[in-house]
């Protein structure tokens, strides 16, 4: 990992640490520190939403649909079967994953954006089980009592636990993708996005990577649909639909999608967009989302992250010896 | 029809009947035409005789309608290209397709990708054996840069380089999959005289490292100074073949660069062909 990314990392780690604290001085703790809960838990699922998009160069509508598999799968195992949480999680993201797969291998065979068409009938058919099987999933009125989470047999109580346990995965995703990024794999990765037919003349097999950035993406986007079960220990279809998907989206265009770091701080910043100012909007929230993202087209398609103005830039530039590209 | 089959050692590359078919137009008719190892084969033949269609045959990039290539002695026609990378086949662009934003080490890096195995839980959890693999690739990927002479400017940034650095460093990225036989389409377009010379030597170099070259090339002195044979393609037939003095005289390639068909840039390049030094 560059000189630059670690400094970032340092920064990022110390201010989430220090948030809690900063919080309390301004009094509403608990609200905010909800607030990032629900932040930390989406960042998981952007995080590899960010590698399929701006590096791999693909684009899921069935993010949400990959949340809620791996949201149900906790409920499922724990309310129904009695499973610990711990022993449920990675079930999901092992589901997720092979879900992603079955979807992935015959979209990605194929030149252009088939990813997107399939995934979108497949968001709407998973929407369509979680409301139908009541059986399992409860159906639209939800599953509800799910256990919470312990860790070292302590039950985990109040937002600031969840919010370092969230968190600490947060920054544990994002070492695994950065050092991804800054090797073999992102290598090629970023080649597929750049030249994809000099990519495969040497030697790189652009399908297979696609698929397993795919899976991978799933199977984050499960392991945050845990997290989210056993935090508001209540499921319903409709936090798992279209929409959903398209705001995962969003928070990912906003900060930068050829940066992980701009995926961590648009969906930082759209989750408390969404929570404390879009409610106003109602039903037109889907017009205010539609105008933010063609305004970040028009304006600033490479996201928040590529404004030039921020002070501590200079700091964080990587040094001249190094001998990694820019991101892209 | 007859087959121009230089008579050599161990082929290895072997075309046999191939054909290429855009919609009406026939890019490549009935090639049969074999290359031994170790040689610096160069095809030149107008613009649209089918060259770079030729390339993207033999490369995977355009699956044949007729006909089968064997390289290696494997038939690998309709193989992916990734797979023909791995059997040790690589090859250039005529237009330059760079990673343009990644810098110029890392384009060789991923240039290293048949050759080394690192996965997405190895890199992603920084395991051992992908930190000396990683130290492998980078090691191997400088090396390279010093052969082909870029070795300076290894953290540029791919795109900013100017086109004739480009071309070379498209060559050192091709090198980096250590190819048996590699495919230059055209290395010398943009290049200015010396670079040009330098380019010449750059492939003798690469031929001495016991890797078969196939070089596509307008540039008639670079063609007729460095090439062991040349085959003429015309209206995506072969014409001629033979050794570059053979290819000089031959009164049907002369008639075809004074032909109405000849393309200008063609034409430029029979004077160069006529003021050879060798003649
Ligand atoms: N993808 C394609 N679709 C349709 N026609 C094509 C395609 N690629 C090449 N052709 C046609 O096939 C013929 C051969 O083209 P090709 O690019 O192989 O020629 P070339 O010998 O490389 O020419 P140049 O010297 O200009 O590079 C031309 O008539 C060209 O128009
Ligand atoms: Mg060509």
């Amino acid at each position: 990992m560059p000189v630059t990314d670690r400094r970032i990392l340092l920064v990022l780690a110390l201010v989430l640490a220090a948030f809690p604290w900063g919080v309390r001085a301004v009094g509403a703790v608990s609200h905010y520190l909800d607030v990032m809960v629900f932040a930390g838990i989406f960042c998981i699922v952007n995080l590899g939403l960010s590698l399929l998009m701006g590096f791999a160069g693909q684009i899921s509508l069935a993010q949400a649909a990959f949340f809620g598999i791996g949201a149900y799968s906790s409920g499922i195992l724990t309310v129904q079967f009695a499973w610990n949480p711990w022993a449920a999680m990675p079930m999901g993201m092992v589901l997720a994953g092979l879900v992603a797969w079955l979807v992935g291998v015959p979209a990605l065979r194929l030149k252009g954006h088939y990813l997107a068409m399939a995934t979108l009938g497949f968001g709407v058919i998973v929407h369509i089980v979680f409301n139908e099987e009541v059986r399992w999933t409860g159906g639209p009125s939800g599953l509800v009592d799910i256990p919470g989470l312990s860790v070292a047999g302590t039950p985990l109580r109040g937002e600031i636990a969840w919010y370092y346990l969230v968190w600490g995965t947060v920054l544990v995703a994002l070492v695994f993708c950065l050092n991804l990024l800054h090797s073999r794999v992102g290598r090629a990765l970023r080649a597929i996005h750049q030249e994809e037919k000099a990519a495969e003349a040497m030697g790189i097999p652009t399908a297979r990577y696609k698929v397993q950035v795919f899976v991978l993406s799933a199977a984050l986007a499960a392991l945050g649909g845990s997290f989210y079960t056993h935090y508001v220990a209540f499921l319903n279809p409709g936090s798992f639909d279209l929409m959903w998907s398209i705001r995962f989206m969003l928070m990912v265009m906003v900060g930068g999608m050829q940066s992980l770091w701009g995926a961590v701080l648009g969906t930082v910043l759209m989750t408390f967009v969404g929570n404390e100012w879009l409610q106003v909007f109602a039903d037109y929230e889907v017009l205010v989302y539609g105008s933010i993202l063609l305004g970040m087209a028009l304006f600033l398609p490479d996201g928040l992250v590529s404004l030039k103005s921020i002070p501590v830039r200079g700091w964080l530039r990587t040094p001249r010896s190094s001998t990694e590209g820019t991101q892209r | 029809m007859t087959a121009i089959t230089p008579q050599a050692a161990e082929p290895i590359l072997e075309l046999d009947g191939l054909g290429v078919q855009f919609g009406g137009v026939v890019a490549l008719r009935d090639i049969t035409y074999q290359v031994p190892g170790g040689i610096i084969q160069s095809i030149i033949g107008p613009n649209g005789a089918g060259k770079t269609t030729l390339f993207n045959c033999i490369s995977g990039l355009l699956a044949p309608g007729t006909g089968s290539i064997r390289f290696r002695r494997q038939r690998i026609a309709g193989w992916a290209p990734h797979r023909i990378a791995a059997l040790g086949l690589s090859r250039t662009f005529q237009q330059v397709a760079l990673f343009a934003h990644m810098s110029v080490l890392e384009n060789v890096m991923v240039g290293r990708h048949p050759r080394s195995r690192s996965g997405f839980l190895a890199t992603g959890l920084r395991l051992p054996g992908m930190r000396r693999e990683e130290r492998e690739l980078r090691e191997r990927a400088r090396s390279i840069l010093d052969f082909v002479g870029l070795g300076d400017l290894a953290a540029a940034a791919a795109g900013t380089l100017p086109l004739g650095q480009q071309k070379i460093l498209e060559i050192a990225r091709a090198l980096a999959t250590e190819p048996r036989l590699l495919l230059l389409d055209e290395p010398a377009g943009g290049l200015n005289t010396r670079e040009t010379e330098q380019l010449g030597e750059l492939i003798q170099r690469i031929r001495g490292r016991d890797t078969t070259v196939i070089l596509v090339e307008h540039d008639m002195n670079l063609v007729m100074d460095i090439s062991d044979r040349i085959l003429v393609l015309y209206f995506g037939h072969p014409l001629a073949s033979g050794t570059p003095s053979a290819i000089k005289d031959n009164p049907e390639v002369i008639q075809a660069y004074l032909g109405d068909d000849w393309a200008e840039s063609s034409a430029a390049s029979y004077t160069s062909l006529d003021n050879h030094p060798g003649r």
